[in-house]
């Protein structure tokens, strides 16, 4: 298959069930509303490393956060339910209640729900208080700077990990253009985050490793200094980089349109292929073929 | 659908109507309805012998004068019920869920003892709004009450949880003796306002001079006042931008109990500083 250009390989992402939630952090100036959302969501890639992955979704205007100030609305993901729950108690406990100005809130209605401000009102010492509105409580922590403001429970749902477009292009600029493309239309999407840096991993891993510590080590199919080394490479000859954005989501639709706007876009942006990874369907329920995005 | 009932005439005595609630009359049929028990005085009658049914539905409407009706939607659990003017004592006292909306004023104990739902008053509240029936460990538990117009004395009386609005001035003493909730007169309280209170939250847009028992911490911007705010806004409370934005003097008390509770002053910029400071600390109080 071909789209502007670029080869499209006949393969799916193989996606499979997290538990995410969304967190509305606001502060005084949309500034530090996002340093607070980039300290909660930093160390946040991989799963497989940092215990759950994390980023920012979008920046909130006042109109759409709780207190009519601005914020940035972030997605966390985690194995199971409770891993959800530490992740954000550490998270919202050491970034956003740290943070200047900032307060927090539940961003996503679910029956399934977590305690956060709950743990974190005994930061207070005893001097913390709680208020009840509209059937959802909110927890006042004294802080020196004046009080932090963080909602007692947050919603949990099952989502999506795992969807996935991998970028190859003839020079490195030209397959990091494309990925930034790719990138930068996903992020239109509601629902969904690519948790790595900027939005892009170079070092998309395989499972499994000849070392038995780890669970996971680099592609090297998709390494393109191991071309000439490797058994079986997946790098055509005049490829000199690869580049993988990896979506998580708060259920399949989202992540889906994201691999269909970040595929049309990495195509459009110069990239001399574009594929998917999976792990032969052994690994998620969830198979988003590249045929069925195609425009 | 709106099921009407109708006032013939003001009785010569107070009714107890505390049938006059969606939980008995949504869904019942009109013989049904003129069949329910009120008292008038000390005499048990019927719904039908004071008032005329009409139409049919969950959506229930009084008509006609109910100054001398008590107890309209008291421990009523879910619907919507409108009074067309004016309502008698105890309205929506013990109310559990559901809607009551007094187009007129209501009398005293309006919503005293509620649990959960919304008491909307578009006129004025008589005392002991949202209160403490005498016996009582707690006054209202749970729900919001919201007064477009003034209310009287003992506002929040022995309040536990939820939250009473008023968009005008509430009378003396005003969440005297609280446990907790949220007390919001936006036109300024009453002398004595939380006298006993042991935590909660007593707010005010109008200079107030907290009882000597107050001690003033700090002017600030309390980050859960804005989602009151803004809720309140939201059900048509006069909520001004500088009211959302504004900075709040924080009183704790009352130091004869836990001093857990406070109550926040708006600190309005427009005013001399003389006078913001003497109603901080008091022309002549050292700081405590």
């Amino acid at each position: 298959m071909r789209l502007h250009g670029a080869e499209i390989a006949d393969t799916f992402a193989e996606a499979f069930p997290m538990w995410g939630s969304r967190v509305l952090i606001t502060a005084a100036t949309p500034a530090w509303a996002l340093e607070a959302g980039r300290s909660m969501t930093g160390f946040a890639t991989s799963v497989i490393g940092c215990k759950c992955e994390a980023s920012i979704e979008r920046e909130l205007a006042p109109d759409e956060t709780p207190d009519g100030r601005p914020g940035v609305s972030a997605l966390l993901f985690a194995m199971d339910r409770e891993g959800v729950g530490k992740r954000l108690v550490e998270r919202v406990g050491q970034c956003v209640l740290t943070s200047p100005t900032a307060a927090c809130f539940n961003g996503v209605a679910a029956e399934d729900t977590v305690d956060v401000g709950g743990q974190l009102r005994f930061f207070g010492d005893g001097y913390q208080s709680s208020k009840v509105l509209d059937g959802q409580r909110y927890w006042r922590v004294p802080v020196m700077e004046g009080e932090f403001l963080v909602q007692e429970r947050f919603g949990v749902i099952e989502g999506v990990a795992g969807g996935n477009i991998i970028m190859l292009g003839r020079r490195a600029e030209s397959a990091l253009r494309a990925a930034e493309a790719a990138a930068s239309a996903m992020r239109s999407v509601e629902g969904v985050i690519m948790p790595f840096p900027g939005g892009i991993a170079r070092s998309g891993s395989k499972v499994g490793s000849r070392y038995s510590a780890l669970p996971a080590s680099t592609n090297d199919a998709l390494c393109p200094t191991l071309r000439g080394q490797v058994e079986h490479t997946e790098v055509p000859p005049d490829v000199e980089a690869v580049f993988e954005i990896v979506i998580d989501g708060l259920g399949l639709e989202p992540v889906r349109e994201a691999m269909r706007r970040g595929l049309v876009a990495a195509a459009e942006a110069g990239a001399s292929h574009v594929t998917a990874g999976n792990y032969g369907g052994k690994l998620g329920p969830h198979h988003i073929h590249l045929r069925e995005l195609m425009p | 659908m709106t099921l009407t009932l109708t006032l013939r005439e003001e009785p010569v005595v107070p009714l107890e109507a505390e049938a006059l609630c969606p939980d008995r009359l949504a869904g019942a049929r009109r013989e049904e309805i003129a069949a329910l028990p009120v008292w008038h005085g000390n005499e048990r009658t019927r719904i039908g012998e004071f008032f005329s049914v009409s139409g049919s539905g969950d959506d229930v409407r009084l008509e006609g004068d109910l100054r001398r009706v008590k107890f309209v939607g008291a421990g009523m659990t879910a619907g919507r019920l409108t009074v067309a003017g004016d309502v008698g004592m105890h309205a929506g006292a013990g109310m559990r869920g559901g809607e009551l909306h007094v187009e007129g004023d209501a009398g005293d104990w309006a919503g005293a003892g509620m649990q959960g739902g919304t008491l909307a008053v578009r006129g004025s509240a008589g005392r002991q709004l949202g209160g403490v029936y005498p016996g009582e460990r707690a006054g209202m538990r749970g729900g919001e009450i919201v007064v477009h117009g003034d209310a009287g004395a003992q506002a929040g009386a022995g309040l536990r949880r939820g939250l009473i609005a008023v968009a005008g001035r509430v009378g003396e003493a005003a969440g005297m003796r609280m446990l907790a909730g949220t007390v919001v007169a936006l036109g300024g309280l009453g002398p004595r306002a939380g006298a006993g209170m042991r935590r909660g939250s007593i707010v005010t847009m109008a200079p107030a001079t907290p009882l000597a028992t107050f001690v003033f911490s700090c002017i600030h911007r309390p980050p859960f006042l804005r989602l009151y705010l803004r809720r309140l806004r939201a059900l048509g409370l006069p909520v001004s931008d500088e009211q959302l934005h504004g900075r709040y003097a924080r009183w704790c008390g009352d130091g004869l109990e836990l001093r857990r509770g406070e109550i926040l002053i708006l600190d309005d910029v427009e005013r001399p500083e003389a006078d913001r400071r003497n109603q901080i600390a008091g022309p002549d109080a050292p700081r405590r």
